[in-house]
């Protein structure tokens, strides 16, 4: 079990610990064995402690420390944030996220259509099951 | 354009700190101006008579005075007000209330009485729920919102809401009693059609989207894995 996801300038990490939690950084440089300098386009450029970050398969092409736009111009010439959404994992953050901001309302609604394709499913696995035992 | 009223001037002496004005006695009767005063009025500062006191009315001294000191209350100046209304709940609003015969009952919220209950129906067709006050503790308010503008809630107050008072009637014994209580139990008619008419024009606005009407007459229940304090209503 070799190491897939290394710590290097340019990995991207997703942040899982404070201020700045869920947000995709990339890391800029590192400052000792504990800790990066990470950024990011709406944040400040900062340190962050390795254990708030966690790795991920991303990672763009830049010098170490570059400028912000630099930076900027990088990530939108990789297009880290389609990658990063049409990813198995970037999808699943964005349907925790919408599960979470569901209205009393939506949920009802979640329940009747959930119903309506078991519904649905029961049937056609009924109609199944009759072809198989005829 | 001479005005009634001069605006007040404004500060002459400013602070340096609290305590200590910026300019000395001297310079104040000069900024003042009295000097110039004092000089039209002939170098005396000019006065005026004493107004003669109307002759105050002379009390009687009273008949009859206390032993011991009686104390005065504290003076209270406080009005009485509707409980506040929490932003989320508007007209129109979709509450879920917590206690009482409703628990669970989805409900339209209509208006806030004058005694900071809340107006509320079902409306009656849809979940039973007819119109009814209802505390703003005892209710979750969700963010879902009904139209509401054909609706008219201007007759509905407390009042309305009260317990009929009783006439006193003499103690009539057996028969008579029994034939009083089985005419209290119905609602009068004119309840009924108030609540058909608030509710008609609600129906209509509620069966526009779509799922709403069972929504509304589905009761609310938390089931294994909701979180209320992580939960968007």
């Amino acid at each position: 079990m070799p190491f897939k996801r290394y710590v290097e300038i340019g990995r991207i990490a997703l942040v899982n610990y404070g201020k700045d939690y869920g947000k995709l950084v990339v890391i800029v440089d590192v400052i000792d064995q504990n800790r990066a300098l990470v950024d990011s386009p709406d944040m400040v450029r900062g340190q962050m402690n390795f254990k708030r970050l966690t790795l991920t398969d991303l990672k763009i092409d830049i010098k170490r420390v570059p400028n912000k736009k630099t930076l900027v111009a990088a990530l939108e010439a990789a297009d880290i944030k389609n990658k990063w959404d049409n990813s198995s994992w970037g999808r699943k953050l964005i349907v925790q996220k919408k599960r979470a901001s569901l209205n009393d309302f939506d949920r009802f609604k979640i329940m009747l259509a959930k119903i309506k394709k078991a519904g649905v499913v029961r049937q056609e696995l009924a109609k199944l099951k009759k072809e198989t035992t005829a | 354009m001479a005005p009634q009223q001069k605006k007040p001037h404004a500060c002459r002496n400013p602070d340096l700190i609290r305590g200590v004005g910026k300019y000395s006695r001297s310079k104040m009767y000069h900024k003042r101006g009295l000097w110039a005063i004092k000089a039209k009025n002939g170098g005396v500062f000019p006065k005026h008579e004493k107004k003669a006191e109307a002759a105050a009315p002379v009390e009687k001294p009273p008949k009859f005075y206390p032993a011991d000191d009686v104390k005065k209350p504290l003076v209270n100046k406080r009005k009485a007000r509707p409980t506040k209304l929490r932003a989320s709940i508007t007209p129109g609003t979709v509450l879920i209330i917590l206690a009482g015969r409703f628990k669970g009952k989805r409900v339209v919220f209509l208006k806030q009485l004058t005694s900071g209950l809340l107006l509320v129906t079902g409306p009656f067709k849809i979940n039973g729920v007819p119109l009814r006050r209802v505390n703003q503790s005892y209710v979750i308010a969700t963010s879902t919102k009904v139209d509401i503008s054909g609706v008219n809630v201007e007759k509905f107050d407390d009042k309305y809401f009260g317990k009929k008072v009783e006439k006193k009637k003499k103690k009539g014994e057996g028969e008579f009693f029994e034939a009083e209580k089985e005419e209290k139990n119905t609602l009068p008619e004119d309840k009924k059609e108030d609540q058909k008419s608030v509710d008609a024009a609600l129906i209509k606005s509620i069966e526009t989207v779509p799922e709403l009407k069972s929504y509304l007459g589905a009761r609310f229940s938390l089931k294994a894995g909701m979180k209320p304090h992580e939960l968007v209503f």
